[in-house]
């Protein structure tokens, strides 16, 4: 009777993975449906703003579709996506990915949240050879490896902090001082974003000159950084930069309420996200915030109109946002970029595909968007806003700048 | 690290600060362990789950004050009688079963039901950090001394619930009877004493300063579904430290060990903390071992 | 109210009642990839499960020493294994460290690209794999004097904070990356030929680790290590230093944890502290779970809870989004409270006979009686 014992075994796993095949009914094509993957942050330390892409492809998917759908070879198709949820784990990321490619038939992707899980998810497209659009993996190391099946519509992580550090060496003499005087103190989170956009922020320091008074890293569950507000108090810097994902900036914004912090220049990055605004008003005020995007620049396409107009469409669809994030804009223009690859390419072989891709040169309400070989953006600039009376406005570069920029900081609590 | 350290001592009101901080906080992690250290004596549970029912207590106080706007304190004795119930409940269907057994199937259960918890409220209120708000301010004193009126309070009520649990264990007939199984739960038996309420009762009484802790810390500090791991351990290193019966110990490990980690974190960083916790819990492991060889050599 | 086994030949100990077994194993495990090859990664991590949890139950269904902190040495052995694969063909640190240079510049792919050659793959792949075991098996005594003389209990914590603490370490390492991680060496071959390897690489260390682990339970040191499970003062007495054994079993499991390790950080193609090298909330917890499922102290039941756990977990991950982990404690939960003896254990007292076990019926009865008194 051990066949007993040995049959249900088996029974099991057949079953198993009979239910397991179901899946394999999506192709990347199936009738009048192209079918996009993604493999992104639905639960886990990412999944806010995994949320806010994801919300912001499905906007885009549903406008191209409303549209008429990409035409490819004289057929319109309508655009689907096929989500699977990495837990923002880049091992899960990695598998998930496989698994899109493998078992569910998708030759074409859109990007996971975070660089971590780009990272992950590079070497299995490049495997593959299926090309993919993302908007949220802003490491610039993601495009150092000679990747040829990877396209970012965001600009690179070492862009983040450059024009505060820039603003500060510019704006010294406000506060009586030199470039070189300048006392800066940092705190990142230990993960692969972050610290790229730290090596950014050393680069543009060593740069002008500037000192690094403090040099912190977050607790892993970014929940507290107390201490280095601490030494903040101590040694009395003139910047303080902070990143952190949204996390660590919510932590940043009510730690810096709470204990007071008193420094010139506060600069910080995914404040929108961390919706630092809502939860802290005056507080978080004259904070000067990167951003990929504004609502306020003057870019405009045909299918969403103006960058405004996106906003207004984006708050009208989903409920609860004070301010759209840029994680959102991103993601829709990584849809639209899809649909005018394909559309060039006018074929699904992925190597025409890709190469369409490549030669990208197209302007969208998130801004002009290009492809380097390398697969980074480069038509779009970084800008910085401070938050101003409780509202972003946006400070640099001068040439989109619609205020001038508060200096030293004044903030209302 | 040196950089750090060259802060504290070119700033020694800074010293004064977090030594501050870490008392105030540390007066927290005294009720959580205490709890620890009744369920531990009296059911010998090692309930896994300790910081989890504390992160459970915050957010229950911090989704009141969200929905009904209740401040947090008034809250606070809602959310003691919540968890009461909700411990008793776990009692009877899980906790009852695992009390005579080996001592790793409590752990495990409890690590389990840990993990149960942390992801109910993570389905529930999101992966997002909260905090309740108290509307409290922060006074700064003399020479930049800053000390958050919640913190204050928060040491008052600590004391305020210690106190009323000394009380209540030395002379309620409860209290009496918890002492009693703690001490022998057959001999307690036998003088007609229901062990099975009794438990029950502790473990109760354990999730209710736990919640308690918890709208404490939603205040001062943060929380999320997943901090809980974190109180946990500080909880079994200060019950270590102080042993079971101990609770002036207690006491006096947790503040000690709210002021080492503010202390750690500022010198070796915040990215260091459970790692500094875990020396913490090896320092204190290693330190009992040694008296435990020394007593064994005076004894022989 | 335990039974009393008269019969010596158990299931476990005959070897023609589980030829049929090891034959399905084997069939399945060499099938399996050709007949479903979309699936081959995840029966690929089905052989890591099965590692998991067989190196697991050494400590903690044999010798009652319930780690929850074995995932140290998965990334131990992953980091190992990095460092010595990228070690062996450029400078670690500058590999590592954020490339410098403008983006996408000759310069910075220089530095930055990191390109292997096959032969430099293979032979960094093969060195890095050992070194990973071996390392990782340094580690065990280590660890284990730190932790070993702590009594069960605080062994069980001790070993969990020190798999929470070793990320954070690692983390603040700036030579190996630090948070950002390290990119792992490129597989050379083209993707079909990559998942094959790794199968390969999967299915052979869950087929070595199941041979080595068979040998060594037909051992004395299985009985000493017994022994120390169910009574380790008395072991003691007896003469067993309970020590040495200790740190033997845990060095045994470090090792093939270490191997499986530095085959995951390959696999996964991108290694970093916190998510990917100590996954302790997960592949921790797994390895806890799965013994407990199938019937820990048998040698079957770690298997037999892999395979049952490794395919409840795809299906609720695919079909149960969102509550996957709730479902994953209260199986934890009713395993450890209402199910300890597992899926073995359970069929065990089920249909002993099958199992060649005789019970004592006499002997039952006295004992029984003495226990209700």
């Amino acid at each position: 009777m051990h066949t007993l014992f040995k049959s249900t075994i088996a029974i099991a796993g057949m079953t198993a993975i009979s239910l397991l095949s179901a899946n394999t009914a999506h192709a990347k094509v199936d009738g009048d449906t192209i079918t996009l993957g993604s493999a992104i942050s639905f639960t886990g330390k990412y999944s806010t703003n995994g949320i806010h892409a994801k919300n912001g492809y499905d906007l885009a998917i549903k406008k191209i579709n409303e549209a008429g759908g990409v035409k490819v070879a004289g057929k319109s198709y309508k655009l689907k996506v096929k989500y699977y949820d990495d837990e923002s784990t880049p091992a899960r990321t990695a598998q998930l990915l496989e698994r899109l490619v493998k078992q569910d038939g998708i030759k074409f992707f859109l990007g996971p949240y975070s660089s971590a899980t780009t990272k992950a998810a590079a070497p299995i497209i490049e495997k593959y050879k299926v090309p993919m659009v993302e908007a949220e993996g802003a490491s610039r190391s993601l495009f150092t490896k000679g990747y040829r099946y990877l396209f970012a519509v965001l600009s690179t992580s070492e862009q983040y902090l450059a024009s505060a550090i820039a603003l500060a060496a510019e704006l010294a003499p406000k506060i009586g001082k030199k470039a070189t005087d300048i006392k800066v103190a940092m705190v990142f989170e230990n993960d692969p974003f972050s610290l790229d956009v730290r090596a950014g922020v050393v680069e543009d320091i060593k740069r002008f000159g500037m000192k690094i008074v403090i040099d912190d890293k977050m607790p892993r569950d970014l929940s507290d950084i107390s201490p280095t507000l601490r030494k903040v108090q101590a040694v009395k810097p003139d910047v303080l930069v902070i990143s952190g994902h949204s996390k660590g900036a919510a932590t940043a914004a009510r730690q810096i309420k709470e204990l007071k912090i008193d420094v010139p220049m506060i600069a910080m990055t995914h404040c929108e996200a961390a919706k630092i605004v809502k939860k802290f008003a005056g507080a978080v005020d004259d904070f000067l915030c990167p951003t990929q995007w504004a609502e306020t620049l003057s870019y405009k396409d045909k299918m969403f109109g103006s960058a405004s107009e996106y906003d207004k469409l984006f708050k009208a669809t989903y409920k609860g946002y004070k301010n759209v994030p840029y994680q959102s804009a991103q993601a829709s223009a990584a849809v639209q970029v899809w649909k005018d690859a394909l559309q060039r390419a006018n074929s699904f072989d992925p190597k025409k595909v890709r190469d369409a891709l490549s030669a990208t040169n197209m302007k969208s309400f998130y801004g002009g968007i290009k492809f380097a070989k390398a697969g980074n953006n480069i038509a779009k600039p970084m800008v910085l806003r401070q938050i101003q009376n409780g509202k972003f406005v946006v400070v640099a570069p001068s040439k989109w700048a619609s205020h001038p920029v508060n200096f030293p900081r004044k903030p209302k609590n | 690290m040196f950089g750090n350290l060259q802060i504290l001592y070119a700033a020694p009101m800074l010293n004064l600060q977090l030594i501050i901080d870490g008392v105030l906080i540390g007066a927290i992690f005294a009720l959580a362990a205490y709890g620890l250290a009744l369920v531990w004596g009296v059911m010998n549970v090692k309930n896994l789950a300790q910081g989890d029912f504390v992160i459970l207590g915050g957010y229950i106080a911090w989704y009141a004050q969200k929905t009904w706007g209740i401040h947090p304190i008034v809250m606070m004795p809602a959310v003691m009688v919540i968890l009461f119930i909700f411990g008793w409940l776990l009692y009877i269907t899980i906790i009852r079963l695992v009390i005579n057994r080996d001592l790793f199937t409590s752990l495990l259960a409890t690590f389990g039901l840990g993990l149960v918890i942390q992801q109910a409220l993570n389905l529930a209120f999101g992966p997002e950090v909260q905090v309740a708000t108290s509307g409290l301010e922060t006074r700064t004193f003399f020479a930049g001394l800053q000390i958050a009126e919640i913190k204050v309070i928060s040491l008052v009520l600590c004391s305020v619930l210690a106190l009323i649990i000394i009380l209540f264990m030395k002379r309620s007939r409860m209290g009496q009877a918890i002492r009693a199984t703690s001490q022998d739960a057959r001999a307690a038996r036998i003088m007609g004493i229901d062990t099975d309420k009794v438990y029950a009762f502790t473990f109760s009484l354990n999730s209710a300063i736990c919640g308690a802790a918890g709208v404490l810390i939603a205040m001062t500090w943060n929380i999320q579904p997943f901090y809980g791991i974190t109180y946990s351990i500080r909880s079994f290193v200060i019950v270590t430290a102080a042993g079971l019966g101990n609770l002036p110990g207690v006491i006096i490990a947790a503040l000690g060990l709210g002021a080492a980690e503010q202390y750690g974190g500022f010198i070796l960083g915040l990215e260091l903390q459970v790692a500094f916790l875990l020396i913490m819990l090896l320092g204190v492991l290693g330190y009992r071992q040694i008296q435990m060889a020394k007593l064994r050599q005076v004894v022989q | 109210m335990t039974k009393l086994y008269k019969g010596v030949d158990s299931f476990e100990t005959n070897e023609r009642k589980q030829l049929p077994f090891y034959i399905a194993l084997l069939a399945f495990g060499i099938i399996a990839p050709i007949l479903f090859p979309n699936y081959i990664l995840q029966i690929a991590i089905l052989w890591v499960m099965v590692l998991f949890a067989q190196t697991w139950d050494i400590m903690g269904g044999q010798m009652g020493y319930n780690s929850l902190g074995n995932v140290t040495f998965f990334g131990i052995g992953m980091y190992v294994s990095a460092i010595v694969q990228v070690g062996m063909v450029y400078d670690v640190g500058q590999y590592t460290s954020a490339a410098g240079g403008a983006v996408g510049t000759a310069a910075s792919l220089a530095v930055g690209q990191g390109k292997f050659t096959a032969d430099q793959y293979y032979e960094g792949i093969i060195y890095g794999i050992l070194a990973a075991g071996v390392v990782a098996t340094l580690f065990a005594p280590l660890l284990g004097w730190l932790l070993f003389r702590l009594r069960l209990a605080y062994f069980a914590i001790g070993s969990l904070a020190v798999a929470l603490t070793a990320p954070e370490l690692i983390g603040s390492w700036q030579w190996v990356g630090g948070g950002g991680g390290i990119a792992m060496p490129v597989h050379p071959g083209s993707a079909d030929a990559r998942s094959e390897f790794f199968y390969m690489l999967c299915f052979a260390s869950a087929i070595v680790t199941f041979i080595f682990i068979k040998w060594l339970y037909s051992t004395r040191f299985k009985l000493a290590i017994n022994a120390i499970r169910d009574d380790e003062d008395k072991a003691e007495a007896l003469g067993i230093y309970t020590l040495r054994h200790k740190n033997i079993a845990w060095a045994i499991s470090a090792f093939f944890l270490g191997i499986s390790g530095a085959i995951f950080g390959n696999m996964t193609g991108f290694i970093e502290p916190l998510e990917v090298a100590f996954p302790t909330i997960t592949f921790g917890i797994f390895m806890v779970a799965m013994p407990l499922l199938g019937g820990k102290g048998t040698f079957w039941g770690p298997v037999l809870g892999a395979i049952v756990f490794h395919i409840a977990k795809e299906l609720t991950w695919t079909y149960l989004l969102g509550w996957q982990w709730v479902a994953l404690g209260m199986l934890i939960i009713i395993t450890v409270v209402f199910f300890q003896q597992g899926i073995m254990g359970w069929a065990q007292e089920k249909w002993p006979s099958k199992f060649g076990v005789v019970i004592d019926e006499t002997a039952m009865d006295a004992r029984t009686k003495e226990e209700a008194s």
